[in-house]
């Protein structure tokens, strides 16, 4: 027996066992790859080496678009990456710092608003950087800050989000969170402010809420809801604030303003 | 005649005591996800505890129990001292090292990416590391398994390889070639990404890599347990084996064809043409076959058993097996669990079929099913039938042990019959929290309830699990009587050379994975701008 021959066409075992793989697998793929997408209609599946491609999974472009549909308004053009503002520099900030001084008037010496503008001590570099470019771009638009930002070079931001981030934050919200900003209202596509603002989780370009004046924030969350701002990254936020109901709205603002603590 | 006890003892206690860790993490999942607990609040704690629950269910438990089974069964089949025992120490070193190294960070949060990795999402570099000691401790073993099967088959040339060393070295080179798809994703993709060298990664391409090794690891999962259907439990309930030749045709058949079918876990991922998922769908309806083999040829084998002890009649034999017997108890439970779950799975592999339940909680508790019940129910059978060789003292409480196998078997079926419904109600898997006071959800509430109630007996089962094994290792020294395997009905001096070995099974196991992945994967790695930022999981914030 340990003279038999296995890799040979003469043994039955290798003939047997060979030949079925292979007719599998020819069965298999004469209809996975030219019966099944023979049944499509669609021009990229017509011929048999167009559903062979089609099948295989070459990437092709699907529809024959001629020039994109744009909207009637400015979209945000910024990309951010999980990373791309870590390690600043000690000059980056203090150039940051020297640049803060025109901004002091609204959001505070050190960060901290006394006038329902946002707190902007501690916030993520990323998002300070994000609207610093949307307001210079028109993808955001206030009478303020859009003059402001008109002359700021990309540095200029880069250093006013690392001298910002720099700043010790606000105190955190912890606890007695409203159902809005625990669990969201899933079945109305609200997912729980948390996840992103903090509390359970951040997400890159989502602000960190904690202490934000419950004015500004309801603001907010009304122009996203009537479409007024809308620099968020494909209608995330305007679609959240639109089903959000006025109550759902006052809680999340008070309690990331922490007066539900006070 | 059992030389290495205390090696393998060694593996099952560290497989059950960390068994027993995810299992009332498991229990915790499920209950803080229905509506009998209030929301916990914090998402990242349920994540954490499902990471730790499938990483050690998924990866440690398993691997321990084939290992510690394996070696078992070197020295039991083929009546020769295992050679190679400081190297199995040493996998057995490297995996509690790695099961260590992985859980620390999912404890502490810093890696809670669910044992499926999920890339773009990566966590703390020592998780991965910890898996990777894992999978290269089991390595070790699967070297071992061919060293010990070469070993012997030099000693004892033409003669045919006892099928328990057979089946196990099948299951250890089926392991050892569809882990290779999780290692080139975790060493080449995953962990440049964690050790802060790359800030990109290709999701897609990972997925279909981890696809390579997600399906097939069922398999390796399933092996002891198809081991003990045909060496263990004819022989336990006073039996023969129906046919041996049609046990080895099975393991190959799983060899060969249990590999190349993992992209039915990706019928709606994007990356992939739908020719090679309908492919790969094909294969993975072939691999019913040998299930259905077995179930075949077990069922005939029970029989004989059933009429050896008098039975009568087209199921008179039923009446007269040994209920009593744990085994026979554990292997009729097993099936029962393992039809259910089998015809679920025919659903979930079917191209369009797939479609209603794909991502819902059907799935969960058709692995739940699958894994959970039939398998994991035999790796109890196992260790009561191997503790009495292991400790020198006997199992002797058959009514705690009865008690024990029915308990795992209610506790599976209440909990995953329910997960069946609400998947098929559209509830979605791997989801934190559910508000059921929504008329949307309510429907679903109950159902989710009962499943929670399943997780709390099979709490209690484990529990009298341990208390079966604890009493084994305090009952009186007794000399046992020598292990033997079931014998088969027609014992053969010979066996085509296509039966006793492995190399044209290997070599077309190749084969698949090369027509089955390579198009795919040749394609992924050429196309340019695949890669997305990584997002890390569980970093300060």
């Amino acid at each position: 027996m340990s003279d038999e021959r296995l890799f040979t066409l003469r043994n039955v075992w290798f003939r047997a066992s060979v030949g079925a793989t292979l007719l599998a697998l020819a069965g298999a793929a004469l209809i996975g790859f030219v019966w099944l997408p023979s049944a499509q209609t669609d021009p990229q599946f017509q011929g048999i080496w167009n559903a062979i491609c089609s099948a295989a999974g070459v990437p092709r472009q699907w529809y024959q678009v001629g020039t994109p549909v744009t909207p009637g308004y400015k979209v945000s053009t910024v990309e951010l990456t999980p990373h791309m503002l870590d390690d600043a520099t000690t000059l980056s900030i203090g150039r940051g710092a020297t640049l803060s001084l025109r901004c002091t008037m609204c959001h505070g010496p050190r960060g901290m608003s006394e006038a329902n503008s946002p707190n902007l001590a501690g916030q993520f570099a990323s998002v300070v950087y994000k609207e610093l470019q949307d307001f210079q771009s028109g993808a955001r638009k206030n009478a303020v800050m859009s003059p402001m930002a008109q002359n700021l070079s990309d540095q200029d931001m880069r250093d006013l989000a690392a001298y910002y981030a720099s700043l010790p934050p606000a105190a955190r919200i912890r606890g007695d969170a409203p159902a809005i900003v625990a669990e969201g209202a899933p079945l109305r596509n609200i997912p729980a402010c948390a996840t992103c603002h903090g509390g359970v989780d951040h997400k890159v370009g989502s602000p960190w809420l904690d202490g934000l004046p419950a004015a500004y924030t309801k603001a907010q969350l009304a122009a996203f809801a009537d479409g007024t701002r809308h620099n968020d990254i494909s209608e995330q936020m305007r679609n959240i604030a639109r089903n959000m109901t006025p109550e759902e709205i006052d809680a999340a603002a008070a309690w990331y303003a922490g007066s539900a603590h006070q | 005649m059992l030389n290495n006890k205390r090696l393998v003892l060694a593996h099952f206690w560290l497989a059950f005591v960390l068994f027993g860790v995810a299992l009332l993490l498991g229990a915790w999942q499920m209950l803080v996800r229905s509506p009998l607990h209030p929301w916990l609040h914090d998402p990242e704690l349920y994540y954490r505890s499902v990471t730790e629950h499938g990483t050690v269910m998924g990866y440690a438990f398993p691997t321990l129990i084939a290992m510690g089974f394996g070696y078992a069964v070197t020295e039991l089949a083929l009546k020769r001292p295992l050679v190679g025992v400081r190297w199995a120490w040493l996998g057995f070193v490297l995996l509690a090292a790695g099961a260590v190294t992985a859980s620390v960070p999912v404890a502490l949060g810093r890696a809670s990416v669910l044992y499926t990795f999920y890339p773009p999402m990566i966590g703390n570099v020592f998780y991965y590391l910890g898996v990777v000691l894992v999978v290269v401790g089991s390595w070790v073993w699967v070297a071992l398994m061919g060293v010990n099967l070469a070993a012997w088959k030099r000693e004892n040339r033409g003669k045919p390889v006892p099928l328990a060393m057979f089946a196990t070295t099948a299951g250890a080179y089926l392991w050892g070639w569809t882990a290779v798809g999780a290692a080139i994703e975790v060493l080449f993709q995953i962990l440049p990404v964690a050790l802060g060298w790359r800030s990109t990664i290709d999701a897609g391409l990972a997925r279909v890599f981890f696809s390579w090794t997600l399906h097939a690891i069922v398999y390796f999962w399933l092996m002891p347990a198809y081991i003990a259907y045909y060496t263990i439990i004819p022989r336990a309930i006073g039996g023969r084996l129906y046919s041996d030749a049609m046990a080895r045709i099975s393991f190959i058949l799983f060899l060969v064809v249990a590999m190349p079918i993992g992209l039915h876990h990706l019928f709606t991922d994007p990356q992939v043409g739908s020719g090679f998922k309908f492919v790969q769908s094909v294969f993975t309806a072939l691999v019913a076959v040998p299930t259905l083999l077995t179930v075949f040829t077990i069922c005939a084998s029970v029989e004989i058993a059933g009429r050896l002890r008098g039975g009568k009649g087209v199921f008179g034999w039923i009446a007269k097996l040994p209920w009593q017997n744990p085994q026979m108890l554990a292997v009729a439970l097993s099936f029962v669990m393992l039809g259910f779950g089998g015809a679920g799975g025919l659903i979930n592999m079917s191209y369009q079929l797939d479609q209603p339940i794909h991502n819902t909680q059907w799935v969960t508790g058709h692995f739940h099913l699958i894994y959970g019940g039939a398998i994991v129910i035999m790796y109890f059978a196992i260790a009561y039938d191997l503790w009495p060789q292991l400790t020198g003292r006997a199992l002797a409480n058959w009514r705690l042990m009865r008690w024990q196998l029915w308990l795992w078997f209610v506790g599976m079926i209440v909990t995953t019959f329910p997960w069946h419904l609400v998947g098929l109600m559209g509830m979605p898997r791997r989801m934190a929290y559910f508000d059921y006071s929504d008329p949307a959800l309510h429907a679903q509430a109950s159902l989710v309830a009962i499943s929670a109630v399943g997780g709390l007996i099979l709490v209690i089962s484990a529990i009298l699990f341990f208390v079966v094994l604890w009493q084994g290792h305090r009952s009186p020294a007794q000399a046992p009587e020598e292990y033997r395997f079931s014998t088969p009905v027609h014992e053969s001096p010979v066996l085509p050379a296509a039966l006793n070995g492995f190399a044209l099974w290997l070599a077309l196991m190749v084969a698949l994975t090369i027509t089955n992945y390579g198009y795919p994967i040749a394609q992924l790695l050429a196309t340019p701008d695949t890669a997305v930022p990584a997002i890390p999981i569980g970093a300060p914030r």
